[in-house]
């Protein structure tokens, strides 16, 4: 991989300038002269649109502000609870903020405030999203309804690893059968295990559709969706005809409760209609921002000189492998989005002080293997060597703790969705790009540029 | 070679100096929540024509109350969100602003959740003790010992407690509240901890993989020499950047900056100061019973 360094560093510097391009800033107005040439324009980021194969690619890379930074759309809900009796409205609106910040916030990135709210007899769900101009479009994603589906694998192979698949929307496919499809759901015991499940009751045409499925499905998983997001994969053991399901996990009394409630209701457990909306201001003053981006700034350039005051020249390519890194990150958070929040900015800059982690291991390993006397050019590529193991193991149990919080298995008892989720992707992308930047950059540029000073040096002598 | 290892009470006193107080006061007053935790009252007050924040703030303040937060919205609007008050309380503030002199409405007063509930921050709790057993088999497997896995979560809970600890007596004495914020701040010492521990258990494993004929505590103290230089610069960089967070960042992050710090500089010191000496105290506690 690394046989022509020369070549990696060309493409890296074609990365940069393409990173360049998605990063610039928006609606920026360029006007400046030199010479005879005059620039007047207005400058933004990189858009994509083209179609390929007949698939239309349209990406506008523009950073997504949170609430705090540029305020955003306020919704309220009202909640009708005529037909729930009064002990158990609260908890129903619970459910029905859990199941709404799930669909505005499945993988925890985009930062909304959802909150129930109560007064008297009315129950409120207020939701707050960010960068949301058009009002209306909000109010089309939070109140989808009732999106039950039973999919199924659409290259299913029977094998070892097929148990660990997680079912997801490009992988299955729709069998037709559906929420509309379903008479009453219930929370039951299992009479088997004791443990809670939710049982399914089909109408006469989903009863005959679930018995065809079932009856091509035998040794074969059927995933159940809701709102597009796997619940359970459980596999078909025989052919059911009588109308009737189960769905078994690892449920808590309370999930499959909640469950039961939401599949009746069409997903949301109480029906819900819009009472207000409009539009809301930055909930931080500029003035904090802007003293914060300075703060950072000025923390970058101290941890620069740093690095130079330090490493020498050395220190110069891991700056410039940083900056790098900023450039990647942000063009990522772009592209996701990842909506960005003050808090979120600090979580970045304090990134980048890791991220010189990976340089200075193996810039001290250099220096230790010079000391002992070897050649430069010996001891940086043992450097390189030696750091790896410290550097693989610190950054996989990193990956470890993103995994987990990021919970890909919807597991009940982990969070699910909201701001741990969204710090853990925000984490992973960090360690993943500080591994890029920190070994293949460095590296790269080291070899490249050093490889220049050594010939140089071999034609003065 | 620093001997390192001939200190190691005075390592352990440090910590405890740190450790008693904040576990004493995490266990007896535990830590103040923010509106974010407890939910509180949310108050839209409309005025008839355009006026500054501070207007809003200011009546606030003559009723001695903070607000979490004031957002400007359409149509002259204000939305102000408060931690639990009084129904008293809450009556007098309604007197105050409908007395003010831009004569606002209060065109709603509600009764709002929590951002973050207790179901969700249990299931947080779950998943950080589950990601600290995955990294504890982690580290056992890839050192080949579970010696070394015990001693890095050892230190991991050690830094866990010093930054709970630290909020827990800042709420009491200085009413810092915790916020969702801070659950960041405390995942990320978490990963931070056990990422700085594994560079220096690295060099131990790599100079018992040479063969190295030290006895295991001098072996210790020459990896932690070796790694030293290291680790400080390391530290030093996230420390700088923190630093000038903390000093001239905004007032809104400065909390979460400061629990940041304190999880790197204790993640940073528990890794040479607490975590090794584990080890050197468990081959000695080994080696005895033979």
């Amino acid at each position: 991989m690394f046989k022509t360094p020369r070549r990696v560093f060309i493409i890296l510097i074609l990365l940069a300038l393409l990173l360049i391009a998605i990063d610039l800033p928006e609606n920026y107005h360029l006007k400046f002269r030199v010479g005879p040439v005059s620039v007047d324009r207005i400058v933004n980021p990189l858009s994509i649109h083209f179609s390929l194969f007949g698939m239309a690619v349209n990406k506008d890379f523009k950073t997504q502000l949170g609430l705090d930074l540029s305020g955003g759309a306020n919704v309220t809900l009202e909640a009708n609870m005529k037909d729930i009796k009064p002990a158990d409205r609260t908890s129903a609106l619970d459910s029905a903020k859990q199941v709404i910040e799930r669909r505005v916030n499945l993988f925890g990135v985009s930062e909304p405030i959802v909150q129930s709210a109560q007064n008297k007899d009315s129950y409120r769900i207020l939701v707050e999203l960010p960068g949301v101009t058009d009002v209306n479009r909000a109010i089309a994603l939070i109140g989808q309804t009732a999106q039950l589906e039973f999919r199924e694998f659409t290259n299913y192979q029977e094998s070892s690893t097929s148990a660990f698949l997680i079912p997801t929307l490009d992988n299955t496919k729709s069998t037709g059968l559906t929420g509309k499809d379903l008479t009453r759901a219930l929370m039951d015991f299992s009479s088997q295990t004791g443990e809670p499940e939710v049982s399914l009751e089909f109408n006469s045409a989903g009863g005959a559709k679930f018995d065809a499925i079932t009856k091509r499905l035998i040794g074969k998983p059927l995933a159940i969706f809701l709102d597009d997001f796997p619940v359970t994969w459980p596999r078909v053991n025989t052919e059911i005809s009588d109308g009737k399901a189960v769905i078994t996990g690892s449920f808590t009394q309370d999930a499959a409760k909640t469950l039961a409630l939401q599949l009746n209701a069409g997903a949301l457990p109480v029906p819900v209609t819009v009472v207000e909306k409009q539009t809301v201001g930055a909930t931080l003053g500029q003035e904090s921002v802007i003293q914060s981006i300075r703060a950072g700034g000025i923390g970058l350039l101290i941890v620069a000189a740093f690095m130079i005051a330090k490493y020498e020249w050395l220190g110069l390519f891991a700056d410039m492998a940083l900056i790098l890194y900023g450039l990647l990150n942000f063009a990522i958070y772009r592209w996701i989005p990842i909506t960005l929040t003050l808090p979120g900015v600090a979580g970045f800059l304090l990134s980048i002080g890791m991220a010189v982690d990976s340089n200075i291991l193996i810039f001290e390993r250099f220096k230790e293997e010079k000391r002992l006397g070897k050649p430069w050019r010996v001891a940086l590529e043992l450097g390189f060597g030696r750091a790896w193991d410290s550097i693989r193991d610190a950054n996989i149990t990193t990956m470890i703790t993103c995994a987990v919080l990021f919970n890909p298995g919807n597991w009940q008892f982990l969070p699910s969705s909201g701001m741990v989720r969204g710090f853990a992707v925000t984490l992973f992308i960090g360690v993943v790009t500080s591994l890029f930047t920190g070994i293949i950059v460095t590296r790269t540029f080291l070899r490249v540029l050093y490889k220049e000073k050594d010939k140089k040096k071999s034609e003065d002598a | 070679m620093i001997r390192f290892s001939r200190f190691i009470w005075l390592y352990f006193l440090i910590s405890a100096l740190v450790l008693v107080p904040g576990t004493f006061a995490l266990l007896r007053f535990g830590l103040l929540p923010a509106v974010d935790f407890t939910g509180g009252t949310l108050i839209e007050l409309h005025y008839k024509s355009n006026v500054p924040q501070s207007v809003v703030e200011n009546i606030l303040s003559g009723q001695k109350i903070i607000a979490a937060n004031i957002q400007f919205s359409t149509g002259n609007n204000y939305l102000v969100r408060l931690k639990p008050v009084s129904n008293a309380e809450l009556a007098k503030l309604e007197n105050a602003i409908t007395s003010s002199p831009e004569k606002p409405e209060i065109v709603r007063n509600d009764t709002v959740g929590p951002v973050l509930g207790k179901e969700l921050l249990q299931k947080t709790v779950m998943a950080a003790i589950v990601a600290i057993i995955a990294m504890l088999s982690y580290v056992a497997y890839a050192f080949k010992n579970i010696k070394f896995g015990v001693a890095a979560i050892l230190a991991l809970i050690h830094d866990l407690l010093v930054v709970l600890g630290t909020f827990s007596l800042l709420g009491h004495f200085l009413h810092i509240e915790v916020d969702t914020l801070f659950v960041t701040a405390f995942l990320t010492t978490m990963s931070f901890s056990v990422h700085d521990t594994i560079v220096v258990f690295d060099r131990i494993r790599e100079m018992l993989k040479r063969g190295d004929r030290l006895p295991f505590d001098q072996l210790c103290d020459k990896a932690l020499t070796q790694t030293v230089g290291r680790s400080l610069a390391n530290s030093l960089t996230i420390i700088f950047m923190l630093l000038a967070l903390v000093l001239m960042g905004g007032e809104t992050v400065r909390w979460f900056i400061f629990a940041l710090l304190i999880g790197t500089i204790s993640g940073t010191y528990s890794s040479d100061f607490i975590a090794t000496p584990i080890l050197i105290l468990w081959d000695r506690w080994e080696k005895r019973k033979k």
